[in-house]
């Protein structure tokens, strides 16, 4: 079933200079610093300051909170959530939860693979798209689910995946003409 | 929703508030109809949000935006019907809608007064498709609700969840103002004990006792957890509570913080969950703002403050040593207990560590007594559970039943059987910790002890139906990979013996199984059982056991006779096409990615099997049913 939601995803800082970035983050600090168990909660609102984190944002963190960089780098080598290369405009996630994997949500996945060309936690060449594997969103009864940033896709057939590609294709390339 | 509450001073004011909630609930519902929407995650993802802007702006239309009120409610139940949509006193059930049908229920039924039938809930549990769909429009006449008996979700699906006040008129706080109005610790203990409750996150450990060891260890400074990490793939009951009723975590904790002498707590919910985190961060602030959380609560002395805490994507932290790492700002590795978090948990201080179901509990029994609450479920375990039913099953959905129900009751009373007339298999249960409950067991009482001895667990409530086309030597592996990749890799026997199982279990998916493989991997198995660090670890090489110990044969078929008899392990099944069913309409040969297909117009088309990749696309996509699979 393919079917938007009204609502769709902004990304409205997305033309900050790396300077201003950077500046949010020290303020995101300066209000962290000296709390208990400040790290993750800070690694989770610098990367969505910005987007991801790289080796200059989690230096920067752990200069301000005071924790060694090999322990910042630890905890985000952990955590699944958090991703040290830049991510697609749009993150495609594919539910792999139990549910969704036993209502064939492995060959939605295999076709994503195939269209666009890169295995799970890959970005396509053009940074338009990240593929992602999600342990089950929660939505088991509509499986299986994929996610687009924030819109969801449910009850899918493979052959429904290439359609659902070219709506966000579209946008772009009206977007690159109007330039 | 922006409903929110003056402070409240005192238990007596507390009863006056409630007194004019419930007054004020009732005179409106006489002068106004009531639409109850699901904003539940399932029917959010359904379009709902689109049918409650139709429904508001058809509403306005008629001018009856002020007289008629649309109420965003927490998950209704039945996900796959979703968007679902009560109406009126009488609470019509409409389902599956669409923002173009809003119309013709306000001009019909709220206008007109008459229920538009073409919408309303249908009886198509008779499972052929062909067969007429009885439409059931009253919910009081729906068996999927007929069944149920809701104490953890006795407000869901009810009230706004963004209102204290609808939270409050619904018994709300009651009873943290009983307890702060002269119960002691010892009281609530009592109860709790009285009780039976036993920790619905999955470890199914009596709760009294747990309350007991933090009451008993002694230091000023305590704290108290909700675990809302809900981890296991095809659950979603805590998301649920969170959604659709989250004062009854935050009274659940405060109840609990003053019993053991906290005043600090955290919910720990995990990144996955943003409306979750979104509706219980509101509710916070709403129970501070009305004197219910914060300083000197209900004016008894008693202070108690909560803060949520975001996961970051490992399954490991729902494992309580492991979450407490992960709040500490750690990698979120378990550690071996002793001493236990009632001991020395968060920052080394006593802590007490509960799940979402379990706290939503708690207002209910001290409201009501321990006795109550024990007058459901069976001799040993008490209460009732909310299970997250998914899969191959006709409806899906959160649905709650006292403790012991029978497997057939759920999957065919209430969720209406196996979806398309196929035939039952098995029932997954617990999650990756759990197992696969086959049909001679479908009429097993759901309770610990029963699912203990039959090589699951209860778990957190995760029921995922599995029918004919499921191969349950690939469920089996698909747990393993899970773990093998949420492993935290600190200890051995989970590391390298979840690695060594899932080669031996993806050679037998491939068609290299050896004889002697079966006993190889139960020997592994047991060795982790009793070998692992954490509960996850030892639980984790259950899936693999139960499928085993209950579907041996499908194993042998892999291994001996390199057969896959649900035609789901890739390399060892083949696609053909029976060439007279064939029209030749080349729908195959365009959509399949290889070019395996060959064929002309009109013609009948062959697979190359050299070429074949078993994607069994050709198979969705053949509307002639000329395509087989073996």
């Amino acid at each position: 079933m393919v079917e938007k939601n009204c609502k769709s995803s902004c990304k409205c800082c997305e033309n900050e200079s790396q300077e201003t970035l950077l500046s949010r983050v020290d303020e995101l600090i300066n209000e962290y610093r000296g709390q208990k168990g400040a790290l993750i909660p800070v690694l989770q609102q610098g990367q969505a300051i910005f987007g991801y984190l790289p080796e200059i944002v989690q230096k920067r963190i752990s200069e301000g909170l005071g924790i060694p960089l090999h322990k910042v780098y630890g905890v985000v080598t952990f955590y699944s959530f958090f991703s040290q290369e830049p991510r697609g405009k749009y993150l495609i996630r594919v539910c792999m939860g139990t549910a969704c994997y036993v209502r064939n949500g492995k060959k939605v996945l295999d076709e994503l693979k195939e269209q666009l060309g890169v295995d799970v936690g890959e970005t396509t060449d053009d940074l338009l798209f990240t593929l992602d594997v999600g342990r089950c969103f929660g939505a088991c009864g509509l499986a299986p689910i994929i996610m687009v940033n924030d819109d969801v896709y449910q009850r899918l057939k493979p052959s429904e995946i290439g359609k659902i590609l070219e709506s966000y294709r579209k946008p772009q390339v009206e977007a690159e003409v109007a330039k | 929703m922006t409903d929110t509450c003056k402070k409240i001073g005192s238990v007596k004011q507390l009863e006056a508030v409630r007194t004019a909630a419930v007054e004020a609930a009732g005179s409106s519902a006489a002068e106004t109809e009531k639409i109850l929407i699901c904003m539940g995650g399932g029917c959010i993802a359904s379009g709902s949000e689109c049918v409650k802007n139709a429904l508001l702006e058809s509403l306005d239309k008629h001018k009856l935006g002020d007289k008629v009120s649309v109420v965003e409610t927490g998950c209704l139940g039945p996900c796959v019907r979703g968007p679902v949509v009560m109406v009126g006193a009488d609470r019509a059930f409409y389902q599956n809608l669409k923002p173009d049908d809003a119309e013709k229920i306000v001009e019909q039924h709220v206008i007109g007064g008459k229920i538009v039938e073409e919408l309303t809930w249908t009886d198509d549990s008779d499972n052929s498709a062909s067969s007429p769909k009885i439409p059931v429009p009253l919910q009081d006449d729906i068996e999927f609700f007929k069944r149920q008996t809701k104490i953890v979700l006795r407000n869901c699906g009810l009230i706004d969840p963004g209102s204290i006040t609808e939270y409050i008129a619904r018994d709300g706080y009651r009873a943290l103002g009983k307890v702060l109005d002269g119960m002691t610790s010892d009281d609530v203990l009592s109860e709790m004990n009285k009780s039976g409750l036993k920790g619905r996150g999955g470890g199914g450990f009596p709760t009294g006792r747990k309350w007991e060891f933090a009451i008993k260890s002694p230091d000023p400074v305590k704290y108290i957890l909700c675990n809302a990490d809900e981890g296991d793939p095809g659950a979603f009951m805590d998301r649920s509570v969170l959604e659709g009723d989250p004062h009854s975590v935050i009274e659940g904790m405060a109840i609990g913080g003053f019993t053991i002498g906290s005043s600090q707590g955290y919910v720990y919910v995990r990144a996955e969950y943003p409306l979750a985190v979104e509706r219980l961060q509101k509710a916070i602030q709403d129970a501070r703002a009305a004197g219910l959380l914060g300083e000197n609560i209900l004016g008894t002395g008693f202070s108690f403050d909560l803060e949520i805490r975001m996961g970051s994507g490992a399954f490991v932290c729902g494992e309580e040593t492991a979450l407490i790492a992960s709040i500490e700002g750690e990698r979120g590795e378990p550690r071996s207990r002793p001493p236990f978090p009632a001991v020395k948990g968060l920052w080394e201080k006593p802590t007490l560590l509960n799940n979402v179901e379990t706290y939503a509990n708690v207002p209910a029994i001290l409201l009501n007594g321990g006795d109550w609450f024990a007058s459901f479920g069976t001799e040993n375990s008490k209460g009732t559970k909310v299970f997250a039913l998914a899969g191959a099953i006709n409806i899906s959905g959160l649905v709650e039943v006292p403790v012991g129900t029978t497997f057939r009751e759920i999957i065919y009373d209430i969720g209406g059987g196996i979806l398309g007339g196929k035939k039952f298999k098995a029932a997954q249960i617990g999650g990756p910790s759990g197992g696969c409950i086959p049909e001679q067991y479908l009429d097993t009482p759901i309770d610990y002890e029963s699912l203990n001895a039959l090589g699951a667990i209860m778990g957190s409530g995760g029921l995922v139906v599995m029918d004919e086309d499921t191969c349950m030597v690939d469920v089996a592996r698909f747990f393993l990979e899970f773990m093998q990749e949420e492993s935290c890799g600190k200890c051995v026997p989970c590391r390298l013996g979840i690695t060594r199982m899932l080669d031996i279990i993806n050679g037998i998916t491939q068609g290299h199984g050896q004889p002697g493989d079966i006993e190889e991997l139960q020997q592994i198995g047991e060795g982790i059982q009793a070998a692992a660090l954490c509960g996850l670890g030892q639980t984790a090489p259950n899936p693999v056991l139960s499928t085993i110990r209950h579907f041996r044969d499908e194993y042998e078929a892999h291994i001996n006779d390199k057969h896959c008899p649900a035609h789901v392990c890739k390399d060892l099944v083949s696609y053909s096409i029976d060439a007279e069913k064939c029209t030749g309409c080349t729908l195959c040969a365009k959509k399949c990615p290889t070019d395996a297909i060959t064929g002309v117009v009109k013609g009948p088309h062959a697979i190359v099997l050299d070429k074949c990749i078993a994607c069994g696309m050709c198979l969705e996509v053949c509307r002639f049913d000329a395509v087989s699979v073996k």
